[in-house]
């Protein structure tokens, strides 16, 4: 008997080998793809990735929102490894400050 | 004997797979162990984490999947979610297929399995220096893939003896490892005006309509806005 869990993920490597032989697909079928629907698929992962976050943003509380804030413009100059465990650094010293 | 040929005659083209996949290792480590210690943190147990990184193998959805895992939102709104932050594989597959003329096709299908962002830049890097073998290919996602489930085993078996994840932060990380994703993708047309859209639609969608539909709502607005704002590309 398999868990739910193990489904789910298996489901989410169905997609994803989807979309990774979608883009060939879609080129054996039709040629080129029209500048519109490319321009969307570009948007796709900061559209979805923003969506995703935002309400964090605003529903934990002070620290974490300043934390989210930190993330944000230490990875507009360093890597996302850097930008990840610095601002954990910050929220952690942030909640022992504001509790 | 050209000096190209001379060159493929000292390195087979399997090695160059394996040595230029070495300096993407270094960023490959620490996020494959940080997934197998948020996925047992996150109530997965060690065997499931790797299943996870065997057979998704796409790092920032795998994060996405656990954060919805956690968050008792209905089974197809994960799905969805994956399926969107993967979406930009239907590029690179589009992109790449052009190049896998010395694939076979059992090659082509088992080629996009493997095809994340580091293998997609090689696979385009080494196609526009000469040709894009399926030894080079392969042998490159070989070293990944394989580095990937060792890191994501020694995370899971390591985020097992952190025992409470709140004194580290880690119950945030998820969102801060977000942002830093998106800031990633800052030099793409039109950034600031998606990520402005779909970040207040998403917020307006959360308060209103309620969890998981912030992500679909914020996801189509910032799409709709990038091909509203889309030039057709000039004719050469």
């Amino acid at each position: 008997m398999m868990s739910n869990t193990v489904w789910i993920i298996l489901a989410c490597a169905a997609v994803t080998y989807l979309t990774r032989c979608g883009g060939h697909l879609i080129i054996a079928q039709f040629g080129e793809i029209h500048h519109r629907l490319r321009a969307a698929l570009a948007a796709v992962p900061t559209a979805v990735l923003t969506a995703l976050v935002a309400p964090s943003f605003l529903t934990h509380g002070l620290a974490e929102g300043l934390a989210i804030s930190a993330a944000a413009l230490i990875a507009l100059r360093f890597s996302i490894i850097i930008s990840t465990f610095a601002s954990l650094i910050i929220l952690v010293g942030l909640r022992t400050i504001i509790g | 004997m050209t000096a190209q040929n001379l060159e493929r005659a000292a390195k087979p083209d399997w090695l160059h797979g394996v040595l230029d996949a070495f300096p993407i290792l270094i960023a490959v480590i620490p996020f494959g162990a940080l997934f197998g210690a948020v996925a047992v943190k996150s109530g997965l147990d060690v065997p499931t984490a790797i299943l996870a990184s065997a057979s998704i193998y796409a790092g920032a959805s795998q994060f996405v999947m656990l954060d919805l895992l956690g968050q008792q939102v209905p089974v197809w709104s994960i799905i969805l979610a994956v399926f969107a932050v993967n979406f930009r594989h239907v590029l690179y597959s589009a992109s790449l297929s052009q190049h896998l003329t010395h694939f076979s096709p059992l090659q082509i299908a088992l080629s996009f399995f493997f095809l994340v962002d580091p293998q997609f830049a090689a696979g385009e890097t080494r196609a526009e220096k000469g040709k894009l073998t399926p030894a080079y290919y392969f042998a490159y996602a070989a070293s990944l893939y394989s580095v990937w489930l060792l890191v994501s085993w020694l995370g899971a078996l390591f985020g097992g003896m952190i025992e409470d994840p709140a004194v580290y932060g880690i119950d945030f990380i998820l969102p801060l490892y977000f942002i830093g994703l998106v800031m990633g993708f800052r030099q793409r047309r039109f950034f600031w005006p998606i990520l402005g859209t779909s970040a207040t639609v998403s917020m307006i969608a959360y308060f209103t309509l309620g969890n998981p539909w912030h992500i679909a709502a914020g996801g189509i607005a910032g799409m709709l806005l990038g091909a509203a704002m889309s030039q057709p590309p000039e004719v050469e």
